[in-house]
């Protein structure tokens, strides 16, 4: 897998706030089968890279390329139909809709039909059909009918995923996904994630270091928005400045 | 909870037939100045309608809205013959056009403030709009302007109504308010209504779907002045005359408080707030009731909508949910004993 062309290429991203750089030169690949994970303490920046890779916020230098094409200036919609997905850290679902609303319409992205005025959204086939493979993949299908603000919170971050792979992304920009959960919620986000992996190419930011060291592929260290160490998990456990850096502060 | 939300949704499509059968008996039963406000108050409930897609459906609060409405008034009168009647399907057409241009141009600056930037945005659009007829003789000034022959419904040679009639403007003014309810209902419902539903729930979650919400919201406003419009051009044809007080921020100000008294969301609330609204104010002005005090009808008007926001959060359209949810916290303590 390693060898064929990643999905996503991120080159000497930069994003200033002023007179901060939140996010500085940093460049990564994400390839298909592979959940690339990346870690830093709070304020390193992982944030603002998801933000700044997903066209939420603009770019200051560097290019994002994804499926081999340059979007570094396309918006967040346009890239969001090019192939990408992102999650948020906090949950973002439409709370008075049921979960499969919720699903359905993010899967109505893909199929958008503005000017047909007196179809029911209900009855679209395209969206429905890639909204119940959604909640088939993630788990999510027994509690369809519920209101998705009534649901546990880590329901509504299960849901969260799958409003991202309702709209059939190849490449997912996961931020926090297990952030407050318990440990058996944990697991089966853990196994969710491990799933997806295949046709999908995965970028897991994270707190929670034994999660990531188990599921990552691939992990990068990021401190005040530059990357100081990127390799395999027991390369990155290994080195001498991820632990000074990061690690030791964790340990402590 | 699921068998509750089908009763609900079962009186939901009974309800509005019983009400637009009454209204069609209506004029059997009453004639001359409660036929004329009757007919107005529907109009206002066109309005009402109109906004509440802006509003309700779309979450986009806008305090400009009786431009479109006042716009579309003088355009039916500006462009209709001097000496002569105007043909309703043309003139009909040109008055929505205007109102539905100047939302396009509008929407297409005010859609990229949110909030009270946006409220305010809209509020200055509109007030360019009042003070162009105010201070200018296009329209007649600060005076107005009269309409002096209604537009005729011609279709083959032949006149189909006589829109100077007034039962028989009742009806037209009570078919269009049944066509725009539909229509909007449907509308909700299609794939164009869900992504407005969206993006009054989270904008940006729908953006990073793949949204491009912009010209959502652009052809929503724009849809939304266009449907002032027919108000407006309803009501110039009713009182066969203008004046700039139809593009006032008063005008604005009433119809946003017609949904927040009917209730926000719900289509039947814009209906339900614009008739609430309007009897409120009839029933404040009644000098046999009020006396002297009925002068200052609108401090009470004010006073009850007060009030109604503080009791009733959901609208006049959300106090049956408000009662079932008191009865069932009450029988919930009950059972705790």
């Amino acid at each position: 897998m390693a060898d064929a062309a990643p999905l996503l290429r991120a080159r000497s991203v930069t994003r200033r706030f002023g007179g901060l750089t939140a996010v500085s030169d940093v460049s990564l690949d994400l390839a298909e089968g592979e959940i690339h994970a990346v870690i830093g303490t709070n304020g390193a920046g992982k944030s603002t890279l998801i933000n700044v890779l997903s066209g939420e916020i603009g770019i200051t230098s560097g290019t994002v390329e994804l499926l081999g094409n340059d979007v570094t200036k396309r918006s967040q919609p346009a890239r969001a139909h090019a192939g990408l997905g992102r999650s948020y850290q906090r949950t973002t679902i439409f709370p008075r809709f049921t979960v499969f609303e919720n699903c359905r319409l993010t899967a109505q992205a893909t199929r958008q039909r503005p000017w047909n005025w007196w179809t029911a959204a209900a009855s679209c086939k395209a969206s429905t059909a890639l909204a119940r493979e959604a909640l088939d993949r993630t788990g999510l299908a027994v509690i369809a009918d519920r209101a998705a603000g009534l649901l546990s919170h880590g329901e509504k971050r299960q849901l969260e995923i799958a409003m991202c792979i309702a709209t059939r992304p190849r490449v997912l920009l996961l931020d926090e996904p297990l952030a407050g959960m318990g440990a058996e919620e944990t697991e089966r986000m853990l196994g969710l994630l491990s799933g997806l992996k295949a046709g999908h190419a995965i970028l897991l930011v994270e707190h929670d270091m034994d999660a990531v060291f188990r599921v990552s592929d691939r992990i990068t260290v990021m401190v005040n928005g530059a990357v100081i160490a990127s390799g395999v998990p027991a390369a990155v456990r290994a080195d001498p400045e991820v632990q000074l850096a990061y690690l030791g502060e964790v340990n402590a | 909870m699921h068998a509750n939300a089908a009763a609900v949704s079962a009186r939901h499509h009974w309800l509005p037939l019983v009400v637009v059968g009454l209204l069609m008996l209506f004029p059997l039963a009453t004639t001359g100045f409660y036929l004329e406000f009757t007919s107005k108050v529907m109009i206002l409930a066109i309005f009402a309608l109109s906004l509440e897609l802006l509003v309700g459906a779309t979450g986009l609060v806008s305090l400009g809205h009786a431009a479109f409405y006042g716009i579309a008034a003088y355009a039916t009168v500006l462009l209709s013959p001097m000496y002569g009647a105007a043909g309703v399907f043309w003139i009909l057409p040109a008055a929505i056009a205007c109102a539905a241009l100047y939302a396009f141009c509008v929407g297409a600056l005010a859609l990229r403030t949110k909030g009270v930037y946006f409220i305010m945005v809209t509020l200055a659009f509109a007030q360019m709009a009042y003070y162009v007829f105010h201070d200018t003789k296009l329209g007649g000034g600060t005076d107005g302007i009269y309409l002096n022959f209604k537009p005729e419904v011609m279709l083959f040679g032949a006149r189909i109504v006589d829109l100077g009639k007034p039962v028989a403007f009742y009806y037209v003014v009570l078919a269009c308010l049944v066509l725009v309810f539909l229509f909007l209902a449907v509308l909700l419902e299609s794939r164009f209504g869900r992504v407005l539903a969206g993006i009054r729930s989270n904008e940006q979650r729908m953006r990073a779907a793949g949204f491009a919400t912009f010209p959502y919201k652009w052809a929503a406003f724009t849809l939304a002045g266009a449907l002032a419009g027919l108000a407006g051009f309803l009501v110039a044809v009713k009182d066969g005359f203008v004046n700039p007080e139809m593009l006032s921020w008063h005008e604005s100000g009433a119809v946003l408080l017609m949904l927040i008294l009917g209730g926000m969301g719900r289509l039947s609330g814009a209906v339900l707030g614009a008739f609430a609204f309007a009897l409120l104010q009839l029933f404040f002005q009644w000098d046999g009731v009020f006396g002297n005090f009925a002068r200052h009808w609108p401090l009470m008007l004010g006073g009850t909508i007060i009030l109604c926001v503080a009791f009733m959060p959901n609208g006049l359209i959300g106090l049956p949910g408000q009662w079932r949810a008191w009865r069932a916290r009450k029988a919930a303590e009950a059972a705790r004993g």
